[in-house]
């Protein structure tokens, strides 16, 4: 079967819109939910957050919604007993994210494989080295259909870029600032320059920017440049408070170009 | 020299280290490894370093023979003095070479993590020196029981920022720096103050504390006439004094190497930070290691009376040097300690740090015959601790 994420760029090419959310936040259940809730009101890709103790790339907001989560009872196995269910409720990709010291705990062949047969089309570890996937975990990934995503930032330089561009499997992750997760976010003239920028080295992969997007505005500001954008701290936020299902509906409502 | 002990040119030892860090970190971290080896082996950085430690830290620090200490334990013991360093402890070897390092990267802002407060105070020290901003970042649980150092920071002109997270102690802080450097990649650099983190900086934070271990090399020779111990002790936070002490005997086989690890209230006792004893590997701050973690890699949180042990992980060439079984790691538990703390303060009239009270504690362990040497590295002093050891005294003192 063709990979999800492959197919959603190929029938895409502008506003495509992620969102990342904690499994297992606000509650330990709610993982599915959202999932669904989140694909009813439009989006394109999910991005399932891995809660981590230690986020080191994350803001207060991840920070957070991780520790509530580990306090839950979520961990990759119960992550993927409720993914069980994912492909009856849910079509869209499905992307795992977190940190390597739990993936390498679980053991990363079993995990690669689990997630492929439950229907997941990606991963992103970002603490992974380039040189440790590539030497380990490339031709497992490759083989089970699993995409691993790589970020890139506006400090990456241009030769490695590219060799992150060749390796990044499905997309490239842009981060749009050097910040963690969930800061106020670019100054949008530098981040319009920087994704000029990486527009012009015709990468030959579609490019997604993430982290401090959050209206809106900020959608429309990276249309010229890429495919789509990533919303994380500002769902986060947006489900902290009220009723989970309607706050996913108005939120993805408020987004919508 | 071809050694199992020193890093290799992918930067782990054995098993250990590498760089597990997110692209946000890799510029930074990519300047340092490109650089610092150049930049430390060049004579006009050696030559800087050397003249600070001397004039400013007030190196050599004396390798002085403990005559009463000696006679209890019917051995020969020395104590290397990094207590009697410029701030009271070894941290500042490493914080004047990281500065020179960062001025000659052209780097113009500083950051730093603290569990103690002495690292902190070691680098806001040479801030002060160089007249660079420094931001220190110190858990909220540290702050309290380490205040005077906190005062220190702030006079020196250093500003604490407080961290709420976690444990709020210094694995909090660490990530916590760690975040201000991803939100500063140009101007900032990070003195870590262990061998921990991802690779370069254990590597290079161990060359810079190396000047313990050929100081007690040269100090032993003249005072004992031979330039290898049979013991060297020292303890393990992240591992940077223990990292010195050892590192000019790591190849040597017939040096004991014996590393101290916080036992915390014993090490099956839930409040431990005995991470070689009950750690599993994993990674921690970038650096593949031993750490404490529970079954799903969620890093757990440690406990110690002293706060500069109070870490989850120990620095990758610990990891390795344990591992193998070139070092014997001792757990030592906070009674241990005090208990080794005041034999120190009422046998030879020096208060240690409640750290290097750990590395005393060893020598009620050891089965040592009178004719061995040993040397215990004596990280620092205790005046930050006054308080602890005060509340802790036993009845009736
Ligand atoms: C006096 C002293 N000794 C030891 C340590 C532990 O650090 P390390 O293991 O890096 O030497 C500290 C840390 O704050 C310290 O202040």
């Amino acid at each position: 079967m063709e990979n999800r994420i492959d197919k959603l760029f190929k029938r895409k090419e502008r506003d495509i819109l992620s969102v990342y959310y904690t499994a297992g936040f606000p509650k330990r259940d709610d993982t599915l939910p959202l999932a669904r809730a989140l694909e009813t009101s439009g989006v394109d890709m999910l991005e399932l957050g891995m809660p981590f103790s230690d986020p080191l790339a994350d803001g207060p907001v991840i920070q957070q919604s991780s520790e509530i989560a580990i306090r839950n009872g979520m961990c990759i196995e119960v992550l993927f007993q409720q993914l069980s269910a994912l492909r009856q409720l849910v079509t869209i990709p499905v992307v795992l994210m977190g940190y390597y010291n739990p993936v390498l705990q679980y053991g990363v062949k079993a995990f690669a494989e689990r997630a492929s047969a439950l229907g997941v089309d990606g991963v992103i570890i970002p603490d992974l080295p380039l040189d440790e996937y590539e030497a380990n975990y490339r031709h497992l990934f490759e083989t089970l259909n699993l995409r691993m995503i790589f970020l890139i930032t506006p400090q990456t330089s241009e030769d490695r870029i590219r060799k992150i561009a060749q390796l990044s499997g499905g997309f490239i992750y842009a981060v749009s600032s050097a910040s963690v997760t969930g800061s106020s976010g670019s100054v949008v003239s530098e981040r319009e320059v920087y994704l000029k920028r990486l527009a012009s080295m015709d990468l030959k992969k579609p490019v997604l920017v993430g982290f401090g997007i959050r209206t809106r505005e900020d959608r429309l500001g990276v249309r010229p440049y890429a495919a789509g954008v990533i919303v994380g701290t500002a769902y986060i936020k947006a489900i902290s408070e009220g009723d989970t299902n309607e706050q996913t509906y108005s939120f993805i409502q408020n987004l919508q170009v | 020299m071809t050694s199992t002990y020193h890093i290799n040119e992918n930067g782990f030892y054995g098993a250990f280290g590498g760089a597990y860090i997110p692209e946000l970190l890799y510029a930074n971290v990519e300047i340092l490894r490109l650089n610092y080896k150049r930049i430390i082996h060049s004579d006009e950085f050696q030559q800087v370093f050397r003249q600070l430690l001397k004039d400013y830290v007030g190196r050599p620090s004396p390798l002085y023979y403990a005559e009463r200490l000696s006679k209890h334990y019917n051995a020969r013991v020395f104590l290397k003095r990094e207590d009697l360093n410029h701030t009271g402890a070894h941290k500042i070897n490493n914080t004047i070479g990281q500065i020179l390092m960062a001025q000659r990267l052209g780097k113009t802002r500083i950051i730093a993590e603290t569990g103690a407060g002495q690292h902190g105070v070691a680098t806001a020290t040479v801030c002060a020196l160089m007249g660079l901003p420094c931001v220190v970042y110190m858990g909220a649980v540290d702050i309290e029981r380490q205040a005077p150092n906190v005062e220190r920071m702030r006079l020196l002109g250093a500003e604490v920022r407080a961290v709420h997270s976690g444990s709020k102690t210094l694995k909090d802080a660490t990530n916590e720096a760690i975040r201000d450097w991803i939100s500063h990649p140009e101007d900032t650099h990070y003195i870590i103050g262990s061998v921990v983190g991802p690779h370069p900086y254990p590597d290079m934070v161990a060359l810079f504390q190396s000047v313990i271990s050929e100081e007690i090399k040269s100090q032993l020779e003249e005072q004992a006439g031979k330039v290898h111990p049979d013991y060297v002790v020292a303890c393990v936070g992240g591992g940077s004094n223990a990292a010195g002490a050892f590192y000019h005997f790591m190849d040597v086989p017939q040096v004991k190497l014996i590393a101290a690890e916080a036992a915390g209230k014993g090490i099956d006792s839930g409040h431990t930070a005995a991470t070689v004893a009950i750690g599993a590997p994993g990674i921690i701050h970038g650096s593949k290691t031993l750490l404490m973690q529970d079954k799903d890699g969620q890093i757990t949180e440690p406990y110690s009376i002293s706060a500069g042990l109070d870490y989850p992980g120990i620095g990758p060439l610990h990891a390795h040097l344990a591992q193998t079984g070139r070092a014997m790691v001792i757990p030592v538990t906070d009674t241990e300690a005090l208990e080794a703390g005041y034999e120190l303060c009422c046998m030879e009239g020096i208060i240690p740090a409640l750290e290097s009270a750990h590395a005393l504690a060893c020598l009620k362990k050891l089965e040592l015959n009178p004719d061995d040497t040993i040397v215990v590295n004596l990280s620092g002093r205790g005046d930050k601790d006054l308080e602890t050891y005060i509340n802790n005294l036993p009845h009736g003192k």
